[in-house]
């Protein structure tokens, strides 16, 4: 056998590269909620067209991070945010900044399903029309179809746009808060336990459509599900008491995690 | 290590490294009597490795099924989905041992016949001795968790392979001073050969053990060289 043979073995053997460009990326980021610290220094990178996951028992901050990347804690009074993140490569706490502008790039899906008590149609085409993305009707019905469509919702509504969308399942209300949250073309999409009020066959589709949707947005999102972050994810952070204790491939974390308190909580030895 | 939330959990672990334990223990039993038969044409203690193949075999399938079960109801992560996985692998070889050792006792009504198979055996008895101690050995380190004696002895299975071939030469040497020992000899040199197939389980289980022990994998190629081409080169 000579040298090179095995060279050329290794370099076969040797995965792919999975480098991907950094969409949003926080540094030193600390949030005070009033005289409590809750968060602690937090830096993190996420890359671009990936499902980052961030996981952690309750309390552990990772609401809170999630939450500083579109600025949804401006709107709690006692919270202060230090550090910095930033949007391809621009601070979004920079006084510059347009908070509406931010949150239409940055959307959020939250935990519980929340439609507007408005019609399928009216809760997919707010946001277009007050963000003045469309010029006519014709134009308004061709992103509510197609962002139904991302969303894979519709096929089951497309007969029925106009009922209203509070009527619709606790799953399919989710994938319209979704695609209302892609109709204002956002390019980075935060979830905040988005299945954790849906049943098996719901959460099953939203995690169908995370896959499909990570080849156009860049998402992040928050689960008490481990398995589901095992699934969804291609990056996992792990937070507990406010620190970021380890970030890496999602493979890594679950098979060979490096941190002890990582190992503990995953693998349930915590408490 | 810490012990889970749900306490049924760490039984379920235990049990399968428990089963572990067991078939290791079982198949260097196996082999040791096994050889033991071969160099004492002992048919009867032939017979019960044999019969204890059927043990091994009932073993393997008990921790195939708990380990599936314990995978399905509580998906373990990390550290125990490693153990889980490593567990039914090392299983497997183990098992693999064992059908090694019964394939080695099957043989020796037929060495024994007409031959004093101890003088022809010398070079298999060392042999023999060393495989025993690495398959002993083995789940001793992995249930010690020490990994260094893991990557240890991995590397050792190069010295099986060098006995082997020494045994291969010798067995030649026979076969070409009286053509009367080519049916006993071809026979101690398919144990022979065993006995090196053995030795390459142990090592795989050394490596299934490493990764469950550290989560990483030791580096694919190992330094080896297939001595038994040369040597017929050379003859």
């Amino acid at each position: 056998m000579n040298m090179l043979t095995e060279a050329a073995i290794e370099n076969r053997l040797s995965p792919m590269s999975n480098e991907r460009a950094v969409k949003m990326q926080g540094r030193d980021v600390t949030v005070h909620y009033g005289e409590k610290q809750a968060l602690f220094g937090i830096s993190l990178d996420i890359p671009e067209n990936q499902v980052t996951a961030l996981i952690g028992p309750s309390g552990c901050g990772k609401s809170t991070f999630l939450r500083c990347l579109n600025r949804m804690n401006d709107t709690i009074d006692v919270a202060r945010i230090g550090g910095k993140i930033t949007l391809d490569g621009q601070d979004i706490y920079d006084k510059a900044i347009d908070v509406v502008e931010l949150r239409a790039r940055v959307g959020m899906v939250f935990q519980k399903p929340n439609p507007f008590p408005k019609s399928i149609y009216e809760n997919v085409a707010y946001g277009p029309r007050i963000h003045g993305l469309t010029r006519n009707k014709t134009e308004l019905d061709g992103i509510v179809e197609e962002s139904l469509k991302k969303a894979a919702l519709w096929n089951e509504v497309k007969d029925r746009l106009h009922e209203s969308g509070t009527g619709l399942s606790g799953g399919q209300q989710q994938r319209l808060c979704i695609a209302r949250t892609i109709a204002v073309s956002p390019e980075v999409i935060l979830m905040d336990e988005p299945c954790s009020a849906l049943d098996p066959i719901a959460t099953a589709k939203v995690e169908e459509l995370m896959d499909e949707l990570k080849q156009n947005y860049t998402i992040v999102i928050v689960t008490h599900s481990m398995q589901q972050a095992a699934r969804v994810s291609q990056r996992t952070a792990f937070f507990h008491l406010g620190v970021l204790v380890e970030e890496g491939p999602t493979d890594t974390i679950f098979t060979s995690p490096h941190d002890k308190r990582t190992q503990d909580y995953i693998t349930g030895r915590f408490g | 290590m810490g012990e889970h939330t749900v306490t049924s959990f760490d039984d379920d672990l235990n049990h399968i490294q428990q089963l572990i334990r067991d078939m290791s223990e079982l198949a260097g039993s196996m082999v040791g009597a096994a050889i033991r038969a071969l160099v004492t044409s002992d048919n009867a203690l032939a017979q019960r490795v044999v019969s204890d193949d059927a043990i091994m075999d009932a073993r393997q399938r008990e921790l195939d099924d708990r380990s599936i079960a314990l995978i399905a109801k509580r998906q373990p992560m990390a550290q125990d989905l490693r153990a889980v996985v490593g567990a039914i692998r090392m299983a497997g070889d183990l098992e693999r041992i064992g059908d090694l050792a019964k394939n080695i006792a099957k043989r020796v009504s037929a060495v024994g016949h007409g031959v004093t198979p101890r003088n022809l055996s010398h070079g298999i008895e060392g042999m023999a001795d060393l495989v025993l101690r690495q398959v002993q050995s083995v789940i001793e380190l992995y249930v010690a968790r020490d990994a260094d004696g893991l990557r240890t002895l991995r590397t050792d299975d190069e010295k099986i392979d060098a006995r082997y071939t020494a045994v291969f030469r010798e067995l030649l040497t026979y076969m070409m001073e009286d053509p009367r020992n080519i049916t006993a000899c071809t026979h101690l040199l398919f144990c022979a050969k065993n006995l090196e197939r053995i030795g390459d389980h142990v090592t795989n289980i050394a490596e299934n053990a490493y990764y469950v022990v550290t989560g990483e994998q030791l580096p694919v190629s190992r330094p080896k060289l297939d001595e038994t081409q040369l040597s017929v080169l050379a003859e």
